[in-house]
């Protein structure tokens, strides 16, 4: 137990020296670096995980306002947005009410930033940076440097991205998945799209080779692989998807970008009539095929969803080994379903595409490898759920959040086998149906996922607790708030509403479902004022919130024996692991956890 | 830079046998391998769905692409190529030697070859400007032009980072040789990557 004695001490007198400190204060007086080099230009991957944690919520809170917007012209179509109307130019709401346009530039961006600003770098830059080398016991990233030209890429992606708003013509319009030839004749915001695309897949580029380094060579002595954390396994699955998917769409955004600028035909096939105007007569020469893009977009897209939802996993199992006081139930084998589903993510692409005609034959390879991919899915659930049983469950913020995952990311999916198969697809396919199934497993579940991780990990990064009164109220009001949301998008879609319509209620099978759409909306914005407890919450505790020393959760796994927030270097001595990630309540104990990094008692 | 001292920066990890930068290299290659990987079948899946390839004009008699690209300067160039990994592999072995002059007429010999690819590269292209082939006229140049675009733009970026290692990089040498050695080594790692990628266009693009 001698370590951990050390880092108690530490701990607590380093508590009182940031005791002025702002939440990104990992600062320790002992060298001093100037402002920009330790909070800006900052190479300590605690830093750069808080940049990236900080922005992509920024991020996501701007997705969802652009999704709140939509859902005014869903719920009351063609009305005038009252009060918050005015401040939108006439040349995207005149009066107030939506044009199609401006609605479809807001669909595309939201999922846009979602998926690519929001999720991704607050579920691998943030979390992925911040716990991750923590966990393995390492004094930082392999590579400092390359993590901090990392964000500073990312950043302007994201800006850049969103300063297509301001564009003529504004911002992309062709729906997240940009698909030609529609993008490749769309504005000039759809060349903004895909060198903002290029400038992120670059920075998921340099980060997913610093984790897999970092993984492989920190690894603290003792900590094999067999015991580490589900968190990192998860990490480290996560961002061999990011190094070898994303290259495939860097590649589909150069052909796009010289079919919008140098008028090549990669996505073009000939005989294209736009506009009633033959394409070749604006010098394209045709001959090309819209669904080489697809098929270039989708092996990017599929294994996205994984890199979406497996850090989601991985917190998960920490969270509720934490509060279950227990092993999870199968660790082996959850860590090997996770690795499985890793490899599968890369052979299921085309079960988005079955109604573009790419043939039976196609169509039944990849329904085959969909359903084969929903076997290491519900393994992973299942070792999850089955970890719960005889437990004395401590119903902590974190923990509740983490209990909501599992059924919320059990319906997004069970209702994806549906989509997998492609009879039930092809009336399935771009309806509501569609919506309502991935935002179950986003939104309920993997944003479920990083609520749980905000406030599970926030006493490790800020030496300070959260509000749990307040964290419940975020909890239980977004829990109700969320399902009125995606529930109904599901009966929606059965009816047949399709999905990126402008108005609804333009075909007669939309008007039957029309009320639900109200429901729908009146959901979001009550989604929307349950998250002010927790915007209230994360601020307020930065000066507020209890104080506690290094290991509040009674924790087994490295990071919570570094210091609360942990120094530069992280570790006063290089920590040893001498077993794995989660021995609570061990018979004969005198705690109900034994740590990692303790030694043989 | 920081106090923090970064483990196995220099000195192979002793399980793996790589320090860092060799795994983060290779790692690196595997992305670009699905990078060019991803254009090279775009290029089968364009030319599979073309009637003609190189793509003709109605009425038009069937041409070959090795009457349309320049085969006698690209042959030239995959030449200086390999010869420019071969000096290449020369520099990193003049160090592991402890001869840093040899290891500066090696480098200087890579970059300067490279620099020939180029200014070849430079009068193909010219010439298919002049006679009016752009990338826009056939989905042939479309892709001839993005291939090798990428390509020499991955060229460029050997250049500058071999001229980082002959220049101000080789300050390193004197404090710690066996680190300027492995940068030397990875950044030959690339520049063959680069070569490889090459010998696979030349033959995809200008003979089949």
């Amino acid at each position: 137990m001698s370590t951990q004695t050390t880092t108690h001490g530490n701990g607590n007198g380093h508590g009182a020296a940031g005791a002025h400190g702002a939440h990104a204060d990992h600062g320790h007086g002992a060298h001093e670096l100037p402002f920009w080099r330790k909070y800006i230009f900052s190479v300590d991957h605690k830093v750069i995980g808080v940049q990236y944690a900080v922005s992509a919520l920024v991020f996501l809170f701007f997705g969802f306002t652009l999704m709140m917007l939509m859902r005014w012209q869903l719920a009351y179509p063609g009305q005038p947005l009252p009060f918050f109307g005015r401040f939108f130019s006439d040349a995207v709401m005149p009066g107030g009410v939506m044009q199609p346009e401006f609605y479809n530039q807001l669909g595309a961006m939201h999922g846009t930033i979602m998926v690519f600003l929001g999720v991704v770098p607050l579920a691998v830059g943030g979390f992925g940076n911040y716990v991750m080398p923590l966990q393995i016991g390492a004094p930082d990233m392999a590579f400092p440097r390359l993590n901090m030209a990392s964000y500073w890429v990312f950043l302007p992606g994201g800006l850049l991205m969103l300063s297509s708003f301001v564009m003529p013509g504004g911002a992309a319009q062709s729906g997240w998945t940009s698909y030609p030839p529609l993008s490749d004749i769309a504005t000039v915001g759809q060349t903004v799209w895909l060198l903002a695309m290029v400038l992120l897949i670059t920075s998921s580029l340099l980060g997913s080779i610093n984790f897999i380094v970092t993984i492989i060579q920190m690894r603290a002595p003792g900590l094999t692989f067999w015991r580490l954390p589900v968190f990192v396994h998860a990490q480290f699955v996560t961002a061999f998807l990011l190094l070898l998917a994303f290259p495939p769409l860097e590649a589909a955004s150069v052909l796009q970008l010289m079919d919008r600028l140098a008028h090549t035909s990669f996505f073009l096939p000939s005989g294209l009539v736009v506009s009633g105007e033959l394409l070749s007569k604006s010098g394209y020469a045709g001959g090309g095929s819209p669904l080489l893009w697809q098929h270039l977009f989708w092996f990017l897209a599929h294994p996205e969803v994984y890199v979406l939802v497996l850090p989601a996993m991985g917190i998960i199992a920490e969270v509720i080994a934490n509060n279950t006081r227990k092993p999870i139930w199968g660790y082996r084998l959850l860590v090997s379903s996770i690795i499985f589903l890793g490899f599968m993510s890369f052979v299921v692409w085309a079960h988005h595409m079955f109604m573009t005609g790419m043939g039976t034959a196609m169509s039944t390879f990849f329904q085959t490898t969909t359903m084969i991919i929903s076997i290491p899915s519900v393994i992973i659930l299942t070792c999850l759920l089955m970890s719960l049983y005889g437990a004395a469950i401590r119903f902590t913020t974190p923990m509740l959040f983490a209990l909501a995952f599992l059924p919320m990311f059990a319906i997004g999916g069970l209702t994806g086998l549906p989509l997998g198969l492609t009879a039930s697809d092809i009336y399935l396919h771009d309806t509501f149906y569609v919506i309502g199934h991935f935002h179950y497993v986003v939104a309920p579940g993997t944003i479920f996922a990083l609520f749980a991780g905000i406030y599970y990990w926030y006493p490790k990064v800020t030496g300070r607790q959260m509000n749990s009164k307040l964290g419940k109220v975020h909890f239980w009001g977004s829990f109700v708030a969320i399902n009125g949301v995606f529930m109904p998008m599901f009966f929606q879609g059965m009816a047949g509403l399709s999905r990126r319509l402008y108005d609804p209620t333009v075909y007669a099978h939309g008007r039957g479902v029309q009320p639900l759409n109200v429901l729908i909306s009146w959901s979001a914005w009550i989604l929307a004022v349950f998250q002010l407890p927790f915007i209230v919450n994360f601020f307020m505790s930065l000066r507020a919130g209890a104080k506690v020393a290094e290991n509040p959760w009674r924790s087994t796994t490295l990071e919570w024996f570094a210091p609360s927030p942990p120094p530069h270097g992280n570790f006063p001595t290089q920590p040893v692991v001498y077993r794995e990630p989660y021995e609570y309540s061990v018979p004969g104990q005198t705690d109900d956890f034994h740590p990692q990094s303790a030694g043989k008692a | 830079m920081s106090d923090t001292v970064i483990p196995y920066m220099v000195k192979p990890h002793p399980i793996t046998g790589l320090p860092n930068g060799k795994l983060g290299i290779w790692l690196f290659l595997a992305s670009e391998v699905m990078l060019f990987g991803a254009l090279f079948s775009s290029y089968v899946l364009l030319r599979a769905g073309a009637p003609h390839w190189p793509p003709i004009e109605p009425g038009e008699a069937a041409k070959l692409s090795s009457e349309l690209l320049n085969v006698p300067l690209a042959t030239f160039n995959t030449a200086v190529l390999i010869t420019s990994s071969i000096t290449m592999v020369m520099a990193w072995a003049s160090l592991q030697l402890k001869s840093l002059p040899k290891f500066r007429i090696y480098m200087g010999a890579t970059i300067a070859l490279a620099l020939v690819f180029l200014v070849v590269k430079y009068f193909e292209y010219a010439h298919k400007f002049e006679v009016g082939h752009f990338p826009s006229h056939d989905n042939f140049y479309g892709i001839y032009f993005t291939m090798t675009g990428l390509h020499g733009l991955h060229i460029v970026g050997g250049i500058v980072v071999n001229t980082y290692l002959l220049t101000a990089g080789s300050k390193l040498w004197n404090t710690d040789p066996e680190h300027f050695a492995n940068r030397v080594e990875n950044a030959g790692l690339y520049w063959h990557f680069v070569d490889l990628v090459w010998i696979f266009l030349f033959p995809a693009l200008y003979l089949l």
